[in-house]
């Protein structure tokens, strides 16, 4: 075996070598998102997932073994679930004051994400564990991931599926509301944040601060009432 | 940072311990956040302590979804076979849900007479 092989061989089966290009990966994403002007389109995530993902296929590394290098990013999403705590506390007054519309689109808006989804994708053939990696999608990504797993979906299916629903929601959210003539920031944030999580909600906040803040709300409010909604819209499928 | 992080970890921990035991759909960190949010509305010095690495952690949120993400690799057969059928979920029910919840949100509004800050 050359120098180079040996090498190779320690270093693939070290967490190191996959936690670094996890961390290099994003870093390249996050430039090239904002050498676009921030467009949702150029989203960092899907970035990073691509070169990692052309990297594994060129290096011929199965998934579990990049994943131990990389659990360590994966597990700071628990805490990071934890954490959003502390935005939703800070806005519980603006919650207040509009308790009810809030209360009533989230209810529509949730109800509306996950039970649209499992329709088409039923309709369509779609087998169970599919259709419980999709049903938590407009949840915010550690939250949906940990759904899907308790409904046993596939979570690193999920965790795509969420990051295209954000995408989705952030390219489309402005146009489309603008062409319905909804004017209330209030109400295009919300919606957004239910709908579209993180990625609708910094997309929220470019365009509007009261429909970030909003965003924010709907996106924190989303992540427990779909953990409930989930799996009762899915029994009405399976 | 250490006294932060080891509150937000042992509300977690608190969570998953309540998520299990109770066996509740809602996941372990879901619980923690609900507590957290509790306990940070009765404790304005525990925001004061959290606040900074809570914004730190979430201001680098979607690094997290990385490793998450990349299992893709592993999914590519089922993105492939069920493709055309997962485009149209999503964009449809995303759309939908975006439309159903900003009408309704501005009906309700109106109906309450509840304004905007500004």
């Amino acid at each position: 075996m050359t120098d180079a092989a040996l090498i190779w061989s320690y270093l693939a089966s070290k967490p190191l070598l996959w936690l670094c290009a996890t961390l290099f990966a994003y870093w390249a994403g996050d430039a090239a998102f904002r050498a676009s002007g921030r467009k949702p389109i150029a989203n960092p995530v899907m970035i990073a997932v691509i070169l990692l993902a052309v990297l594994l296929w060129i290096t011929a590394t199965p998934y579990s073994n990049y994943f131990e290098g990389a659990q360590f990013v994966h597990f700071m999403l628990g805490p990071a679930t934890v954490c959003l705590a502390v935005p939703l506390q800070a806005n519980l007054r603006q919650i207040r004051r509009a308790a009810l519309p809030i209360a009533a689109a989230l209810l529509a808006g949730s109800f509306t994400a996950v039970f649209t989804a499992l329709a088409i994708a039923w309709s369509l053939g779609a087998d169970a564990s599919l259709m419980a990696s999709l049903a938590p999608k407009s949840a915010t990504a550690p939250v949906a991931i940990g759904i899907s797993e308790a409904l046993g979906g596939q979570p690193t299916l999920t965790a795509v599926l969420v990051l295209l629903t954000g995408m989705i929601g952030a390219i489309c959210v402005t146009p489309m509301l603008n062409a319905l003539g909804l004017r209330d920031w209030r109400a295009r944030g919300f919606a957004t944040g239910v709908a579209a999580h993180g990625i609708g909600t910094a997309r929220a906040f470019q365009v509007h601060d009261t429909a970030g803040a909003f965003a924010s709300i709907g996106m924190g409010l989303n992540a427990v009432l779909t953990a409930f909604l989930a799996p009762l819209v899915l029994r009405l499928f399976l | 940072m250490v006294p932060a992080l080891a509150i937000v970890f042992l509300f977690q921990l608190l969570g998953e311990v309540i998520s299990r035991a109770g066996h509740l759909p809602l996941p372990g960190p879901v619980l923690g956040m609900v507590g957290l949010v509790v306990a940070l509305s009765l404790s304005p010095r525990l925001g004061a302590l959290i606040r900074p690495t809570a914004q730190g952690l979430l201001s680098h949120l979607s690094l997290l979804f990385v490793p998450a993400g990349v299992g893709v690799v592993a999914h590519l057969p089922t993105l492939v076979k069920y493709g055309p059928a997962l485009a149209l979920a999503l964009v449809v029910s995303t759309l939908a849900a975006i439309v159903v919840g900003a009408v309704t949100f501005t009906l309700v509004a109106r109906l309450t007479r509840s304004h905007p800050d500004d």
